[in-house]
């Protein structure tokens, strides 16, 4: 067994001598924190594991059958007071732990705004922190600056003690957002957002990637995150600005398409309301955006009517993604106000002020047919009297 | 012929799905296929198709399933460890602007298959095989509760496989990552037949897994021979029924969420999809729910098994016995409220993901009680290093470690920098090989004598052994190392130049692991070459400590020629101390399960239907169905199901026995 150990250490000792283990030795106050319960939490458990492993050794070896003058008590398999011992030594163990845990996870949940940029130091009140939407695409991260107008692909760039609020999105599967060097990683989901504080304190530059397996292209789905100094990151928002180009509906639905081991690219202006549109899934044009959605559902819905309210999908990132036996794959139409005229949706819709529920009865069947065989599936259809 | 009725006779299937643009797949189809006409023709030629059919295939007797079992998780390792060598090679070699060997195409399937395989096809059937045979003789019964259910569950298993199997050389396999996360697995972004391989494999798979579990409870609970209170049954026992519980629990989820993806994918339904108010995370929710006790469903029957090595091999009644019970049952019940601990990173809130985090941490409580345990049960013993001891001696270092790995990664902020990371990987290969391989590997060289009436031979044993012990440390610790230095897992090129040391020194031990197999192999083949010299013929080679040791090895079809009688924890030890004398006439005839072919049969039709689906032939599907209904109907008029041995065979077996035990004597 002692060689085995020796072989456990071995790379552990080549370990020590110069690689970099950012997860270790991470650049934010975030992933220093997140580093620091990794130590306490191993060290607290070789308080019982190293003990385990002695003895374990040193019984194998100590009650070999060859070793004669070790005693030897076949019927004893009862102790009240070991048992006692081999039950609350874990335990106690594990209340310490627990406790850790349930501060650690509160004070370092992703979705909390910072209290301090470094254990010494508070948050400046008078910067505002970074705003930054993420977007996980097929298979590229795209970053869009809301205060800067900006956005950028494959690049990430932020001031050094400044916090950073990260909101997260995706446009078609899951990934994970992880810079290891500033703070643990969190899911990009499509339709979904989640949220991530985190500050760098030191300058430099970082990896960053995606840590969920995405399809074809994860592998390039990587960027370089810099930690840069004031006067750095006003460059570096000039660079973008500079580099003209701009972001819009059309341009966005043609990056989302998969593509793999994307170059950096700067887009020196971004509507403005893209990021939202992305999260509720309607940028393109005529598609009812999630919120929307979601508003007319707090209030009941449009019940059966609803259905008919559907379009053939025809803008596809892929194909269009008919089933075998179901119907023609459809999206649920953007419904006209005076504010937002077909084609214009917008993620901005509030639920109206009036609460009582939306009948369905305005709603009048489409003179096209985008179900194939979906009745089946489906039940039938409602009829229309008006 | 016209492409209408092309596609209506072959579905989705065409010549075009036939990989014969990978040099990889090719090859490995040329060795497959003079593999299996070699093994096809030497059955022919030998005559003993006949044979196998009548004593193997059709066989309800458990120790025959049970052995079945065992070969299929022997095979099925090849065949996942193969995939494993591949992306350890893959990762290796893939540095500096090379694109390594594997495209993205044929890596990803690698992974996703190197999963499914292993845990479904490997580590289920070596498990469930032990349980098999082990459980019936420790509680002195003749069989299990119902004998055919048990062999049409060992064929549905096979049918998975096969699916799993047909994937690498009629079209591929799910691209997916091996629990299938839609969107990622939804129609949208994996069109191909690749995850309906991955459902169907599983369904057909599943069916055999939840009815087995059903057949041991009731075996367990109804057939335990007179005196096996609940507190007097083996441990392994008891711990086959906390997994059998856990299987009949959890896997109906496994299907329900199969079955929910598998509508989304054939009938446009939106339970996954973002769009229409489905939702993705439901997934995620629901096969981790089913995931997280299958973590135990496999490690559960391992802590058995090294219970009953611990204490045979230390000549000592097992410490705490009563503690470990009850530790066993904690971990089931607690196994269903972790399953979050899996996906912290999805952005539950601080408390629900200290919750889950806690009660993770709890589970280690009881884990602890039972590793303190094994350590006193030594404590004062006699230990003989016989394999078993070797494999459950380096269980309870490596597992250890994999232990603090995994309370390392309950704490949701460290989860929070290690998930999805190697160091996860490492975490995970520690305690799947360090507990439930080591734990199968242990029960194979522990019971194979029982099954085969020979010991397998120490030295290429003792080779095994220390390839696998040393090729795991040295495959698995650089893997945590990389997790600390914050590389992601699933990964097939690289650009950091200074990490490749560690995937190399991964690929060797991965390499010592592969030397490890190949001498398992030449133990089994020596082994049976000098059975002669390896021979037991008292039944209880190991001086051990339980009933299936009161019985001849191999154990005659009915077990025991008298059903036995219990009277302390350790059955067998109690009665060989009280002089327990083998009882030498008054044998009557024993009433016995007739063999049938209806199980092979249906699990045919089942796979075929599976088939059907994954490619979209429909009358294949439709007329397997039938034909499975119309089998399983035929099959309940089937009025001999039953038969007597003779009270004359049962004299002449258990004299022949008598006449053995003199002489060994």
């Amino acid at each position: 067994m002692s060689r085995l150990k020796i072989l456990a250490l071995l790379p552990l000792a080549v370990a020590l001598s110069g690689c970099n283990y950012v997860v270790l030795a991470p650049a934010g106050d975030i992933a220093a924190q997140q580093r620091d319960l990794v130590i306490i939490s191993t060290v607290l458990m070789l308080l019982i594991v190293v003990p385990v492993m002695a003895l374990t050794v040193l019984f194998a070896w100590r009650y070999r059958q060859s070793n004669t003058s070790a005693r030897y008590e076949p019927e004893w398999d009862h102790s009240t007071s070991l048992e006692l011992v081999i039950w609350s030594a874990p335990l106690l163990i594990i209340v310490c732990l627990g406790a850790l845990t349930w501060m650690g996870t509160h004070l370092l949940d992703p979705y909390r705004t910072l209290g301090r940029i470094h254990a010494d130091r508070a948050v400046d009140q008078s910067k505002a922190p970074l705003e930054v939407d993420v977007v996980a695409l097929d298979w590229k991260w795209l970053f869009i600056y809301p205060d800067y107008g900006i956005a950028t692909v494959n690049d990430l760039a932020a001031p050094v003690d400044r916090p950073i609020n990260f909101r997260i999105t995706a446009s078609s599967v899951m990934n994970s957002f992880y810079i290891p060097a500033l703070a643990g990683q969190i899911y990009a989901m499509p339709g979904m957002e989640t949220k991530l504080h985190a500050v760098v304190n030191h300058a430099g530059t970082y990896k960053g990637f995606s840590a969920n397996y995405s399809g074809a292209g994860f592998s390039g789905m990587h960027f370089n995150f810099q930690g840069l100094d004031d006067k750095g990151f006003d460059a570096w928002v000039a660079q973008a600005k500079s580099a003209g180009g701009s972001l819009g509906r059309a341009d966005y639905l043609q990056l989302e398409k998969p593509s793999e081991n994307e170059p950096v690219r700067r887009y020196g202006a971004v509507d403005a309301d893209l990021y939202r549109l992305i999260l509720n899934m309607c940028v393109e044009t005529g598609k009812m955006c999630q919120s929307e959605m979601m508003a007319i559902d707090a209030k009941g819905g449009l019940g059966h009517e609803g259905l008919n309210n559907t379009l053939p999908l025809a803008y596809d990132k892929y194909a269009r993604r008919g089933t075998a036996l179901g119907p023609e794959p459809t999206f649920v139409a953007g419904t006209c106000t005076p504010d937002a005229p077909q084609g214009q949706t917008t993620a901005a819709i509030k639920a109206p002020l009036d609460t009582a529920p939306l009948l369905g009865a305005g709603l009048k069947r489409p003179t096209f047919a985008p179900l194939k065989s979906s009745s089946f599936f489906l039940g039938q259809r409602p009829k229309s009297n008006s | 012929m016209s492409p209408d009725l092309l596609k209506l006779i072959f579905g989705r299937l065409s010549i075009d799905s036939l990989p014969l643009h990978e040099p990889i797949l090719v090859g490995t189809f040329a060795v497959v296929a003079l593999g299996g006409t070699t093994l096809l023709g030497g059955l022919t030629y030998f005559r003993l198709w006949g044979y196998l059919w009548r004593e193997w295939f059709t066989s309800v007797d458990h120790k025959r399933i049970g052995v079945m079992y065992m070969i299929l998780g022997i095979v099925m390792l090849l065949r996942g460890f193969a995939d494993a060598l591949m992306m350890r090679a893959q990762q290796a070699l893939a540095f500096g602007g090379s694109e390594g060997f594997l495209p993205s195409h044929h890596y990803d399937q690698v992974f996703t298959a190197h999963g499914v395989i292993m845990i479904f096809f490997v580590a289920m059937p070596l498990v469930t095989g032990l349980m098999n045979f082990v459980v019936p003789l420790q509680i002195g019964a003749r069989d299990v509760s119902f004998p055919f259910l048990n062999n049409f569950s060992f064929w549905m298993t096979v049918g998975g496989a096969v699916l799993v199997m047909a994937s690498l050389f009629i079209g591929e396999f799910a691209r997916t990552g091996w629990l299938a996360y839609p969107p990622l697995s939804n129609i949208g972004y994996s069109p191909d037949v690749g995850v309906d391989y991955y459902i169907w494999g599983l369904q057909v798979a599943g069916v055999g897994t939840t009815l087995s579990g059903i057949n041991l409870i009731c075996t367990i609970v109804k057939l335990r021979c007179p005196g096996m209170t609940m507190m007097r049954m083996p441990v392994f026992t008891w711990t086959s029924l906390c997994t059998n519980v856990l299987i009949v629990a959890s896997f109906p989820v496994l299907t329900v969420v199969l079955a929910l993806l598998t509508l989304d994918r054939y009938v446009g339904t939106n339970f996954f999809t973002n769009d229409f108010g489905g939702s993705p995370m439901m997934y995620v929710n629901l096969i981790w729910i089913w995931g997280h006790p299958e973590v135990y469903i496999l490690v559960l029957p391992a802590f058995g098994i090294f219970s009953e090595v611990t204490s045979t091999f230390s000549g000592k009644r097992l410490f705490g016995y009563t503690s470990m019970v009850y530790a066993t049952v904690v971990i089931t019940i607690l196994s269903y409220l972790v399953w979050l601990h899996h996906f912290f990173t999805m952005g539950s809130g601080a408390s629900v993901n200290s919750f889950f985090g806690i009660t993770t941490m709890i589970i280690s409580i009881p884990t602890g009680a039972k590793m303190f345990n094994w350590l006193f049960t030594m404590y004062r013993g006699r230990i003989r290093y016989e394999l078993p001891m070797l494999w459950t001696i380096a269980f309870m270092l490596t597992f250890v470690l994999g232990g603090m790995t995994g309370v390392l990664l309950a704490v949701p902020p460290a989860d929070f920098v290690l998930h999805n990371s190697l160091f996860l990987i490492a975490h995970f290969h520690n305690v799947i090989i360090g507990g439930v391989v080591f734990g199968a590997f242990a029960g194979i060289n522990y019971w194979f004598p029982k099954a085969f009436g020979f010991k397998l031979d120490p030295f290429w044993g003792k080779l095994s052994f220390w390839f696998w012990v040393t090729g795991f440390y040295m495959a698995f610790m650089p893997l945590y190392v990389l997790g600390l230095m914050g590389v992601t897992r699933r990964l097939r090129v690289f650009d950091d130049p200074s990490l490749q040391i560690w995937f190399v020194i991964a690929a060797i031990g991965a390499g010592l692991v592969f030397l490890g197999i190949l001498s398992m192999l030449m133990q089994f083949a020596v082994s049976f070459l000098k059975r002669e010299q390896l021979k037991d013929v008292t039944g209880d080679p190991w001086d051990a400590r339980t009933l299936e040791w009161a019985t001849s090895s191999p154990p005659p079809d009915y077990n025991f020629a008298f059903t036995p009688v219990v009277h302390d924890n350790d059955a067998w030890w109690d009665m060989k101390k009280r002089g327990y004398q083998r009882p030498l006439t008054g044998f009557k005839p024993i009433h016995m399960p007739s063999s049938t072919g209806t199980g092979i049969i249906l699990a045919g039709f089942a796979t075929a239907m599976g088939f059907g689906l994954i490619w979209y032939i429909w009358w294949l599907a439709a007329a397997s169905f039938i034909a499975m209904l119309a089998v399983g109907i035929g099959h309940t008029f089937n009025y001999h199901r039953d038969f007597d041995i003779p009270a004359d065979d049962v004299i002449r077996a258990e004299d022949a026995r008598t006449k053995l035990l003199a002489g060994a004597k």
